[in-house]
């Protein structure tokens, strides 16, 4: 417990201060990859959970994040939406604002500084708001989930994403197929650094338990694990859940660095991003996940300088398809397989290392 | 003596196939059974019925004085039925030790936050694991390729992992299916050693499948006849060696 509290207040202080750093030295754009990385990453890690560890496959993940991002935005945002009723804009004070309001606050007075600040109190309930909204839908995607296998998972988890995409779509009051403009930039290196430590830690912590080992057998043998008296259904249940609230977390993060969300950002690709993260990195490995996160976020990012350089647009993603097929051919397991980035791994790869 | 496991009529229909007809078993606290006959008599199947994993067409598996048939096989591991797989399932990518600990899994008391946030409780709990799983490692003799994975393992040594990791559960019976297969002369020796100081030492009542007669017929007491999903005879192995009916369908079958 110490050692996991230590690690986790480490990795807070270490996330105010890398932001701090970052902002001062380093360049905007560059800041914004590794950002973007660092959601990447909580979205991987959380995945493979499910996918890499339980060895239920799940196309679920962009759903989850659209349920995090937007009820996060609940929190800090001002919704304006058309009401057909009326026929007129509406505006509804975020749920930030509100409970400032309860607390005595004069929103019309404050000035805009005091609007942000109030906009950023309402940022931590709402991911962890957003995190348990999306958990609860893990456990609704879960007991139906139970019943499927394979392609069957994979083809079920993609409907759910789709299904949300489609509610969301159609409630005009969170914007509807337009979506929301306007989310403050509130999801800085801090937040998110801060989150993928707590996502790292937490994976680790559950992939070494007793409950870590129960996921892995029924991924290698379920009846098997079944016999030994692990309780399969409770257990995928809660690899969903786990992954779910993350993956929500995560959305949350990102509508607030994207500063604009719609429908259209969580559609099934953003879930087969994810998965090919992983597919990458090596199902099953928490490093691999990471590694695969930031390999394909950077990736295309850096391939934009060589397109501009060869002036041929659209070879960017010709490139980023051939890396895969070869990673597919080559090494159909990931970079990692299933096993861990550790010092004993690295010490057995570099040549004149100690065995 | 009250029976541990009883079944009464059960009966198992694929489509047209009956793969067992009729099997009446007993089996008291601390008896060491064996069940044989040629292959494709129904054996598995008995063992796939006891432990949950198929549902009879007809008749009762009572263990324990409860009725189990009908039982999820976690419901029935949860009684203390465990047993291994005539095709062997590990969990290849876990570590020697960690299959066998995946087996006192079923034990744990503690809560996913309480790994997650590494209590005390977590780490007591792993401690407990690992003790029990390195001594049941110890017992089958496994324990020096305790940090190896399940798949590094020799052959006849993942036949022994899979006794321990069942023998982690704490069962009161364990059902071992063709556990000799694919071993050679020493090893079977050293297993039937084995399997005698399971019954003996843990107090674990045993139901073994085996085809190698040698080691069925030098420690089983009581031995019940499978042939064609029909019981054709029961009774201590020097009545069975000397029993027309098995001869003959030995000899017919082979
Ligand atoms: N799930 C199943 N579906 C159809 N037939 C089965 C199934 N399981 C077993 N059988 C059949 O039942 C018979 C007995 O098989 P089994 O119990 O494996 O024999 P044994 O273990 O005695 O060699 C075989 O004919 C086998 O094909
Ligand atoms: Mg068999």
């Amino acid at each position: 417990m110490l050692r996991t509290g230590a690690v986790l207040v480490a990795g807070i202080i270490g996330a105010v201060v890398l932001n701090a750093v970052l902002a001062e030295f380093i360049d905007d754009y560059v800041v914004r990859v590794i950002n973007l990385c660092g959601v990447a990453i909580v979205l991987a890690v959380s995945l493979n959970v499910i996918n890499g560890l339980c060895g239920q496959f799940s196309l679920g993940h962009a759903g989850f994040m659209a349920i995090g991002a937007y009820v996060c935005s609940l929190f800090t945002t001002t919704q304006r939406y058309y009401d057909a009723a009326s026929a007129q804009y509406v505006s509804e004070p975020s749920l930030a604002a509100r409970m400032a309001e309860m607390f005595g606050a004069d929103l019309a007075a404050a000035g805009s500084e005091q609007l942000q600040s109030i906009a950023a109190w309402g940022f931590l309930p709402g991911l962890i708001a957003g995190g348990v909204v999306s958990a609860l839908a893990g456990l609704v995607v879960g007991i139906p989930a139970l019943r499927l296998r394979g392609d069957y998972l994979a083809i079920a988890t993609l409907g759910f994403g789709e299904i949300v995409r489609v509610v969301i779509t159609n409630i005009p009051q969170i914007g509807g197929a337009t979506g929301l403009p306007g989310l403050p930039p509130l999801a800085n290196t801090s937040w998110i650094f801060a989150v993928c430590v707590v996502c790292i830690v937490f994976s680790v912590n559950l992939q070494r338990s007793t409950f870590g080992r129960a996921l892995i057998a029924i991924r290698e043998n379920e009846l098997a694990a079944e016999i030994m008296g692990v309780r399969i259904a409770r257990m995928k249940v809660m690899a969903f859940i786990y992954g779910a609230f993350f993956a929500g977390v995560a959305g949350g993060l990102l509508a607030h660095l994207l500063q604009t969300i719609s429908p259209a950002t969580f559609n099934f690709m953003k879930s087969i991003e994810v998965v090919v993260m992983l597919v990458l990195g090596g199902l099953g490995s928490l490093t691999g996940a990471v590694v695969g996160a930031i390999v394909l976020t950077v990736l295309p990012e850096a391939l934009r300088d060589v397109e501009r350089e060869v002036n041929l647009p659209g070879i960017r993603m010709v490139v980023y398809a051939l890396v895969l097929i070869l990673l597919m051919i080559f090494r159909p397991q990931g970079i990692f397989g299933q096993r861990e980035l550790s010092l004993k791994l690295l010490r057995r790869v570099i040549p004149g290392g100690r065995k | 003596m009250t029976a541990l496991l009883e079944t009464k009529g059960l009966t198992i229909r694929f489509g047209g196939l009956t793969a067992v007809d009729d099997f009446n078993f007993v089996i008291t606290p601390g008896e060491l059974c064996g069940l044989i006959g040629p292959n494709g008599a129904g054996k598995t199947t008995v063992f796939n019925m006891l432990t949950g994993v198929y549902l009879p067409t007809a008749g009762t598996v009572h263990f324990d004085g409860a009725r189990i048939n009908g039982k999820s096989p976690a419901q029935v591991a949860a009684l203390g039925v465990s047993r291994t797989f005539q095709n062997i399932r590990l969990f290849d990518e876990l570590s020697v030790l960690e299959n066998a600990m995946t087996g006192a899994h079923r034990h744990a008391k503690i809560n996913l936050f309480d790994s997650l946030l590494r209590t005390p409780r977590h780490y007591r709990e792993e401690q407990r694991q690992r003790d029990k799983a390195y001594r049941l490692l110890e017992f089958m003799g496994l324990e020096d390729r305790a940090g190896l994975t399940a798949r590094q393992l020799p052959y006849g040594h993942r036949r022994k992992l899979e006794i321990a990791r069942a023998l982690a559960t704490e069962p009161k019976l364990i059902c071992l299916d063709e556990p000799a297969a694919g071993m050679n002369t020493l090893e079977k020796g050293e297993l039937s050693i084995l399997i005698r100081r399971i019954r003996d030492e843990l107090g674990v009542t045993v139901l073994l499948i085996e085809h190698d007669m040698k080691l069925v017929m030098g420690i089983c007491e009581r031995i019940q006849v499978l042939d064609y999903g029909k019981t054709i005879a029961m009774g201590t192995p020097r009545e069975i060696q000397n029993n027309p009916k098995v001869i003959e369908a030995y000899l017919g079958g082979e």
